[in-house]
């Protein structure tokens, strides 16, 4: 922590960090300046430091378009300091006033000469739907609900001829509700007043994307809502600048674009790791005793329980959650089992690392019992040194910052845009149920002499399928999250498998797997494209949770039978090696493949079919299906 | 937001947020300073300074009041005298 409390002097030695070129000191302290005052004139000083940066240091590169109908301008460095808080260097393209339609439609426009990954479609109501916002009073209701139709009209041309031109992320702001309904309160009584109309755009909206692939409705209205509309808007900048938001809220609007530029870019938290005392519950349980901590429907003990709650909620979405806590292990457990105020409970942590050790090592060691990477962990904690010093040693790890009162923990939970998703697969609402049942694997095997006498024991069941309409969303999802058995670690939105799996020459496969202990869900793709007699894998990847149980076997046999089948004579496939996919390394040779190409991105392996003895393992039961069946 | 810990003057805030927003040392920035005088002071940055200033000291500045910010010393006179005439 720098005991300079300057803001100049912060500043000068982070200049003086990059002209030493000691870039990874200048970003930690650059991130430490944005924690301590993300204001405006921070941002400014954050960006112009980024791009003497941005090169040097391991960011997550992200392209975003802005298309508006108002200024945003003074938000765009704010963007770009939180998003490069979050690890991502952010390249923004921003449209003309009110030009958003034009560069809509335009296969030729700069919006698809700049090749975003999201696009968001920042307008507001009084630009798409004007008489709605401003001459409501003058309209019948019949007019005004032919109005409210021709809006949603509107908007489905313009969803659609994007996605005729672009695969990216398409981010529609909802519209906002009039602060002062034309009809006062009268508006209130009807569905079809000023309100309700508006209402009712933004639920077609929500038709909209969840029709469309990789179509995301922002809650603007929620928005305004959450900070107040009085306090949001300011008039004068918006007459004076055509700015209709207050200085003290443009943070927030790039907050919430960052909400969805986080999980588009997969850098997202797979675990939230919580301390135990004033984190979890109130007071110090080796000291205050299960009388003593504070958990409960009333307060102080409902500001902890709003955090479980929060924890829950993340759990139902997929998120893993552990416990790092310097304590005697007997005394937090008997809180974590049967304290009458807790809402989580013992089976809901995946990992824990109850004893008096390092807190770093102890992270450390989560990562490890859960197969994730360091990076995908986030750490709760009260206290500040701790924070401090896991941040220091991990600098990969997101850590939550809070301040002193535990009524804000839940939120702080809930605001860290780590934990956002786009879309939830069945796999990630019974994620920790899946670990438990890992951990019984883990157990059984230590009690068999050979492997293989392990696998039949574990009666592995695998459903071979080609990608459908169901399991789009998860099979993207896998190809942005894994990392590590992962042998080209190329990334897909969901709108770009849908497309491939329209291509003839293209060929997609999932693979789900059972055991006797429970149910992994898909855990494997494999993606191939035929060019001639020769078939390339383009991707294969399987879920570290399967990692070693020969599952990868019969997915690749699988793939090369199919091949075979439609007369090529070779599968060829490139290892392309990255920091996280060593257990992939060896994954070619050792199922027969020869290395051939090599350059400075991988080598190439190639598989002679009609030669190669690849098979499924024998211990694993296979249900094969054969056509496809995508939109 | 706060620059907990500093005791500086409404002058040297305002020098070191318009350091941030127009990219130039603050040594470089004197009472004196103007649009006529730093390269980077068009009308975007006087926007984004405004913003700055409204955020950092939680007022409002009115469209008058923006046209008087001829100086960074005109500028945080006009602060000063209003964190004294309504403060938060």
């Amino acid at each position: 922590m720098s005991a300079d409390h300057n803001p100049a002097n912060r500043r000068a030695e982070i200049d003086q960090h990059i002209a030493d070129g000691n870039f990874d000191r200048a970003a930690s302290a650059l991130r430490e300046l944005w924690r301590r005052e993300a204001s405006s004139a921070t941002a400014s000083f954050v960006s112009s430091r980024l791009d003497q940066l941005r090169e040097k240091l391991p960011l997550s590169k992200f392209k975003l378009a802005i298309l508006r109908s108002f200024t945003v301008e003074p938000i765009l460095p704010l963007l770009r300091a939180e998003a490069f808080a979050c690890g991502i260097d952010l390249a923004i393209h921003l449209g003309d006033f009110n030009t958003y339609v034009q560069e809509i439609v335009d296969a030729d426009s700069s919006l698809y000469r700049f090749a975003p990954n999201a696009v968001a479609l920042a307008v507001r109501s009084e630009d798409v739907a004007p008489d709605l916002a401003r001459g409501f009073s003058d309209m019948t209701p019949e007019s005004a609900q032919q109005a409210a139709e021709r809006v949603v009209h509107n908007y489905e041309q313009w969803v659609n001829s994007f996605r005729a031109h672009s695969q990216a992320a398409l981010i529609l702001h909802s519209l906002e509700r009039p602060m002062h309904p034309s009809f006062g309160v009268l508006d209130s009584q009807s569905e079809t007043g000023q309100s309700g109309l508006t209402r009712q755009i933004n639920r077609e909206l929500r038709r909209i994307a969840s029709e469309v692939r990789g179509v995301y409705v922002l809650d603007y209205d929620a928005l305004v809502a959450r900070y107040g509309s009085a306090h949001w808007h300011d008039e004068r900048k918006w007459l004076m600048a055509r700015l209709p938001i207050a200085a003290d809220h443009l943070l927030h609007m790039a907050r919430e674009w960052m909400r969805f530029i986080v999980p588009l870019t997969g850098r997202t938290a797979k675990c939230l790791v919580v301390d135990l005392d004033n984190t979890l519950w109130g007071g110090i349980i080796g000291e205050d005793g299960m009388a003593g901590i504070k958990v409960g429907a009333e307060y102080p003990g409902a500001a902890f329980q709003a955090l479980q709650r929060a924890m829950l909620d993340l759990a139902r979405r997929g998120i893993l959650l552990g416990i790092c806590s310097k304590n005697n292990l007997d005394d937090a457990m008997e809180a974590l089992e049967t304290h009458p105020g807790m809402l989580v409970r013992a089976k809901d942590f995946a990992a824990m690392r109850i004893n008096w050790s390092d807190k770093s090592q102890n992270l450390r060691e989560i990562a490890q019992e859960l197969n994730i990477g360091i990076d995908a962990l986030a750490f709760l904690d009260d206290n500040p040194f701790e924070r401090e010093q896991v941040r220091a040693a991990l600098p990969e790890i997101t850590v939550i910052e809070i301040s002193a009162n535990p009524l804000e923990y839940a939120t702080a939970v809930r605001d860290c845009a780590a934990f956002e998703r786009l879309a939830l697969s069945a796999e990630d609402q019974q994620r920790t149920a899946m670990y438990a049942e890992q951990r019984q694997r883990a157990t059984a095997e230590q009690k068999f002499q050979s492997k293989e006498d392990f696998f039949r024991y574990l009666e592995q069941e695998a459903d071979l399928d080609p990608v459908s309409d169901l399991t789009l969303a998860r099979v993207a999802q896998l190809t942005q999250k894994t990392n590590q058995f992962n042998v080209t670690t190329r990334r897909y939105s969901e709108a770009q498998i849908a497309e491939m799996a329209k291509r003839a020459d293209w060929h997609i496969f999932s693979i789900k797997v059972r055991d006797r202990f429970g149910d992994h869900g898909l855990v494997g793709v494999a993606i191939t494209h035929d060019n001639g007699q020769q078939c390339e894998v383009d991707t294969f990847l399987l879920s570290c949770r399967v990692i070693g149980r020969t599952v990868e076997t019969a997915l690749l046999a699988h793939i090369a039978k199919s091949a075979a089948e439609r007369g090529c004579q070779r599968l060829i496939g490139w290892f392309l090696p990255t920091k996280k996919n060593a257990p992939a390394r060896d994954f070619y040779r050792e199922h027969g493949f020869a290395p051939g190409e090599t350059n400075d991105s991988g080598t190439l392996w190639v598989l002679d079919l009609k030669s190669s003895k690849l098979a499924s393992p024998e211990w694993i039961k296979l249900n094969v299906t054969e056509t496809a069946t995508t939109r | 937001m706060a620059n907990e810990g500093s005791d500086l003057s409404t002058f040297d805030e305002v020098q070191g947020i318009a350091s941030d927003i127009f990219g130039v040392a603050v040594a470089k920035l004197t009472a004196d300073s103007s649009p006529d005088t730093v390269d980077t002071w068009d009308s975007v940055q006087h926007l984004n300074l405004v913003l700055a200033l409204e955020e950092r000291f939680g007022l409002q500045l009115s469209p008058e009041e923006i046209d008087q910010m001829k100086t960074l010393g005109t500028t945080a006179a006009l602060i000063q005298t209003k964190l004294q005439t309504s403060p938060r």
